[in-house]
């Protein structure tokens, strides 16, 4: 909402301080946008008057105009626009003018051929908000006199106003004002109606078929109509607020708009078939908008119907092109409405046809503001047309439905002092609620006070308390509400949870990673590039764009792409990790309907190996003291099927540790093999870290001896790694397999595995025969599994 | 031989070989050398202790004595000659060594090993720390949610305008329009007024989704990070403290706050907080208030009992402002040379 500060003072002495106003309209919730100065004037720029035009043969895109500004010479222009013929008159910059934009006039013309100045536009001159060409005055100034002064025109500023959804009033100067006046102290008074004697009685009977969804409707009829331009402050001033002029009927229909929140619909009085009915379309209906456009209806739109039962408009939204005001109209008949805010909502939205009134009847517009609205209307039209003849009789049905015109609100003062931490007094409440034209109607019981107030018609938005709470923190101040730092009786931290993310994230970043964040959206058949299927996969309802439709299962895709990324770039040491949800379909739904989203870390390198893969899962396993199984017999899907593990309680999968499948790697372009471990946090960080319990150290010497394994393939190191722990016993204190061996004097299918071991007792020097036995029992256990000592 | 004679040439062959010795020790060209030398030296038949069993062979006890002393005195000269030249050496060795051993250092620097947290981490850390020394705990909810907890929890039914403003990725799950992409972390609020009772102290941050089309600082998949107190006494005075209290401590003590009136549904009375730069400047920040009765009353919390506040903000901005990011969809393209710039 735009407010001109010229216009504002029409409604109350608010003066011309526009740093003081828009401060007072921050503070009030009127969020100022942003403030501009339009109409300074610009010395230098006089009427002239068009002599004649010539096309050059050189230049196609300019014309040369001759004009006389006054002293009865023929000056020469270069100009870029065609709107004007001999005899119009048009603002001249003359040379020397600086322009608002700061160009200075000089004679630099085109062709060698010089221009004594330059016609101007009325954007160029910041009067108007419209372009096309260059700007024609009315026909009575006088040559040579400054066009600013000429026509009047002063500085002004526009503020740019944010109205919340909450402030329907305040998309009317009405509204602004009341508010303002309120917060400065000025009185406002609403701009002054028609005060002329009603003609004869003629009228058009209304009958609305859907009470709720219109509860009020006057049709007036007006005669003696001329249809033309607005006076120039009507144009002006709707130019200034960002409307374009069109005719004095359309302009003064928006002008009331603007001012009081009431938008007006006029038909033409003569295009229309006696007998209006309101009532909701039927399925199938058309309507063409006045926007030209055919509207297929539906039946929840109410429709404007004429004496046939034909639609001429839909309501609160826009009117129809067949009863469109003409330059041929001469007796217009005047729609002033009120229709239930939702309904307007639910067509304006279905059509996304959001014009100046169905925004207005979205949020809420004054039903008892429909008279003064009617009759500021032929005010402002009686100004280019003064054989204006409001006729009597208008129909003005007001139904049971319509909201009445105050609703008594109970307000605790207690409550007002609980919510503000304020001691603020009955009566301070209720002078700061008077203001604004919210009366105290009542007091009940002095002790704790319960004050009724009336809230006026233009403020549907207040129904309940805590409304009325929130417009005494508005008016007394939120500054003046005070600045109190809670005592939180709360003690800050992270949960265990979340320490624990945080000491995981510091791991895989001392491994080397960097994070990346892809986007969880995927590409239908991006799964099936990271070999994953989609039957887990969430599709969106209304995605943005089709290659963003698909919910991720897992980390793996994004981060797949993330690499191609990088590797398009050239770039080298590609380690990337991505800590976020995932969201597969439920198994089966859970208690409120949600999916199985759970939270899950990936880490990948390119280039890398299972090596580097199982060197992560090492390090965070450790560090994080994440227990899993690591399973080969059966891999994930898209993992390197022999080069890989799944990490696994049971049958409970905690993750995978591998390489990504090669078919996978081609599917995506990547030329190198990919590391991969991805984890279940959602899973693994809710397990309490252990605290260790101190053992004591031995003071007695250690043994230390290798086992050089030949080992089948089949058989894995974590097994023979675990029968060698079990058979070692109490006194195996260390057990590391530092060597694995593949080649030259091995049996076909095995390799050597060599583990060093290290026994000690705690309380005692171990005897060469202990250390001859425990040797003696790994050995044995070895030996079960397939694994003798080498030669 | 007379006696005086024959320890007179005794002593004159101590001399003898005393100075062979020492002439041996110190012409000894190395540790081994002098290894070898000092063990040929110590050889019970070595020239000076042949002299010994000589001596033995002396008749008078003076003779003895003053050979005696002879010896020692030669043999403690020795000593100390061999110590001397081997000292010599070891020092020697050492020095070539160190010089053999010298190294540049600089030929070894390193590249940075450690990985770089995305920037949007680091400012919800950051951010995190801060509440959490307000005195604030942290609470995360689901990213999928459900209408109930998104919209209807927060004062916002189905048929609420509001609505219409929030740009929603609904999800095809569940009955058509009830399961959606949170458009805002404010559905935790819910969750956290229902799982955890008064005093709530908490913070809420995450991703939310909104359907917007990206551009230089907007992000369909962007972080926001939500403010949730409750206790008895809680005022809107207490609000704008907290606020204050975050900006000097987040932003550094040179700045300050301000709220100004704004809607939210699910706030009353609603403010827009905005901070003021030292030089005056004031940057919006994001939007807060005392928490609707209607929304203590869905979190399962008795309005006349308890009062509390909201605020929230977006975190992605905060990061794009302290890195002096110019277009956002940078910071999601997960592009190495970005990554490695933080």
């Amino acid at each position: 909402m735009k407010i001109l500060n010229s216009w504002l003072n029409d409604f109350g002495a608010f003066g011309n301080d526009s740093e003081k106003l828009a401060a007072a309209m921050t503070s009030l919730g009127l969020a100022v946008e942003s403030v501009s100065i339009v109409g300074t004037p610009v010395k230098g720029v006089v009427v002239a008057k068009v002599l004649r035009t010539e096309r050059h043969p050189d230049a196609a895109k300019v014309h040369r105009v001759y004009v006389d500004a006054g002293d009865g010479k023929e000056l020469h222009v270069w100009c870029g626009a065609f709107n004007m013929k001999p005899g119009d008159l048009i603002p001249l910059a003359t040379l020397g003018t600086t322009m608002p934009d700061g160009r200075v006039i000089t004679p630099r013309g085109i062709l060698g051929i010089d221009s004594h100045g330059m016609l101007c536009s009325g954007t160029e001159l910041g009067i108007t908000a419209d372009a096309d060409g260059i700007l024609i005055l009315p026909k009575d100034l006088k040559l040579g006199s400054e066009v600013f002064a000429a026509l009047g025109i002063e500085s002004d500023c526009v503020f740019d106003l944010d109205v919340t959804r909450n402030r329907p009033d305040c998309n009317g100067y009405l509204g602004v004002a009341r508010d303002l006046g309120a917060h400065l102290g000025v009185k406002v008074v609403a701009p002054t109606g028609d005060k002329s004697k009603k003609g004869s009685s003629k009228s058009i009977k209304v009958s609305i078929a859907d009470k709720q969804r219109c509860a009020r409707y006057n049709l007036t009829v007006m005669s003696g109509v001329v249809v033309g331009d607005s006076p120039d402050w009507i144009a002006r001033r709707l130019a200034n607020c960002g409307m374009r002029p069109i005719n004095n009927v359309v302009d003064a229909s928006n002008l009331v708009m603007l001012e009081l929140n009431q938008p007006t619909h006029a038909f033409d009085a003569e295009k229309v078939n006696n007998g209006f009915k309101i009532r909701c379309a039927r399925q199938g209906e058309t309507l063409v908008t006045l926007d030209g456009q055919t509207r297929e209806l539906e039946s929840t739109d109410l429709l404007i119907c004429d004496g046939k039962d034909t639609a001429i408009g839909l309501a609160g939204v826009m009117g129809g092109a067949s009863t469109e005001i003409s330059s041929n109209t001469t007796t217009v008949a005047l729609e002033t409405a009120w229709f239930e805010a939702s309904g307007v909502a639910k067509t304006a939205g279905r059509l996304n046809l959001r014009s100046e009134a169905s925004m207005r009847f979205e949020r809420g517009v004054d039903p008892h503001g429909i008279d003064h609205a009617v009759s500021r209307f032929a005010s402002l039209l009686r100004e280019s047309c003064p054989n204006l003849v409001v006729h009597a009789g208008a129909a003005d049905s007001k139904e049971k439905t319509l909201p009445a015109k105050q609703k008594i609100v109970a307000l605790r003062l207690a409550q007002v002092n609980r919510i503000l931490g304020t001691k603020l007094s009955t009566k301070a409440v209720s002078a700061m609620l008077a203001k604004i034209g919210f009366a105290t109607k009542s007091v009940a019981n002095p002790k704790s006070p319960t004050i009724k107030i009336a809230v006026p018609s233009w403020r549907p938005d207040c129904t309940s308390e805590i409304d009325l709470v929130e417009e005494v923190a508005r008016h007394f101040g939120y500054e003046q509400l005070g600045k109190i730092v809670p005592q939180s009786t709360m003690h800050g931290r992270l949960s265990p949870v979340q320490q624990r993310r945080r000491d995981m994230r510091e791991v895989v970043l001392s491994l080397g990673l960097s994070e990346a964040m892809p986007n969880p959206f995927l590409a239908p058949g991006d799964l099936e590039k990271a070999g994953l299927g989609e039957e887990l996969a969430i599709r969106l309802a209304n995605p943005l764009v089709f290659e963003e439709s698909v919910l991720r299962t897992s980390l793996r895709p994004g981060l797949l792409k993330a690499i191609s990324y990088n590797m398009s770039h050239r770039a080298t040491n590609i380690l990337l990790f991505e800590l976020g949800h995932v969201y597969p379909i439920g198994s089966p739904t859970s208690a409120d309907g949600l999916p199985d989203e759970y939270e899950s870390i990936c880490l990948v390198a390119a280039g890398a190996t299972s090596e580097l893969a199982i060197d992560w899962w090492s390090q965070l396993s450790a560090v994080m003291n994440f227990g899993a199984q690591l399973d080969q017999g059966s891999v994930q899907p898209g993992y390197h099927p022999t080069r890989s593990a799944t990490l696994r309680r049971g049958k409970q999968v905690l993750g995978c540790v591998g390489e990504i499948d090669p078919g996978v790697l081609a599917k995506n372009g990547i030329t190198t093999s990919v590391a991969c471990l991805e984890l279940n946090l959602s899973v693994l960080l809710s397990e309490s870290s252990r605290v260790p319990t101190a053992k004591a150290v031995s003071r007695f010497p250690r043994s230390d001896f290798d086992l050089a394994f030949s080992v089948p393939n089949s058989q894995s190191a974590a097994t023979l790694h675990k029968a060698l722990r079990q058979a070692g016993g109490l006194e195996l204190v260390d057990l590391e397999l530092f060597d694995v061996y593949r080649g030259a004097g091995l049996a076909d299918n095995t390799r050597g595995l060599t583990f060093r071991l290290c026994l000690q007792a705690v309380d005692r020097t171990l005897t060469d025969s202990e250390v001859t036995t425990i040797r003696q029992r790994c050995l044995d256990a070895a030996a079960k599994l397939g694994a003798h000592l080498r030669n | 031989m007379s006696e005086q004679n024959s320890v007179g040439s005794m002593s004159q062959a101590i001399k003898v070989a005393q100075d062979a010795a020492l002439a041996a020790i110190a012409s000894a060209s190395d540790l081994v050398t002098l290894r070898a030398l000092s063990a040929e030296l110590n050889k019970k038949d070595s020239p000076l202790n042949s002299f010994k069993s000589d001596m033995g062979k002396l008749p008078s006890v003076e003779d003895k004595r003053a050979i005696g002393q002879l010896l020692n005195a030669a043999a403690t000269q020795i000593a100390a000659a061999l110590e001397a030249r081997t000292s010599d050496f070891a020092g020697a060795e050492i020095a070539a060594r160190i010089a053999r051993e010298a190294l540049d250092l600089t030929e070894l620097l390193a590249q940075r090993r450690r990985g770089h947290s995305h920037i949007v981490t680091q400012a919800t850390q950051r951010l995190e720390d801060v509440f959490i020394g307000l005195g604030f705990q942290i609470a995360e909810g689901p990213e999928v949610e459900t209408d109930f907890h998104n919209f209807e929890a927060l004062n916002m039914p189905k048929s609420h305008p509001a609505r219409s403003e929030f740009d929603t990725m609904f999800l095809e799950y569940g009955e058509p329009g009830s399961v959606l992409l949170r458009t805002h972390t404010s559905p935790v609020q819910i969750r956290v007024m229902k799982s955890w009772k008064p005093p709530i102290y908490a913070i809420m941050p995450g991703r939310v989704f909104r359907r917007d089309t990206p551009d230089a600082t907007h992000m369909p998949v962007f972080h926001q990070i939500e403010g949730l107190v409750i206790d008895r006494g809680i005022t809107f005075a207490h609000l704008a403290g907290t606020i204050e209290a975050f900006t000097k401590a987040f932003f550094g003590n040179e700045f300050t706050s301000r709220l100004r009136p704004s809607f939210f549904p699910f706030t009353e009375p609603s403010a827009e907080f905005d901070i003021r730069r030292a030089d005056g400047e004031w940057i919006e920040l994001g939007g807060c208030g005392m928490v609707h009765p209607n929304v203590l009353i869905s979190g399962g919390i008795d309005p006349e009992e308890f009062s509390g506040f909201a605020f929230g903000f977006g975190i992605d901005r905060m990061a794009k402002e302290r890195h002096k990011v110019e277009d956002i969809r940078e910071m999601y393209t997960n592009d190495l040379r970005f990554l490695r710039q933080f």
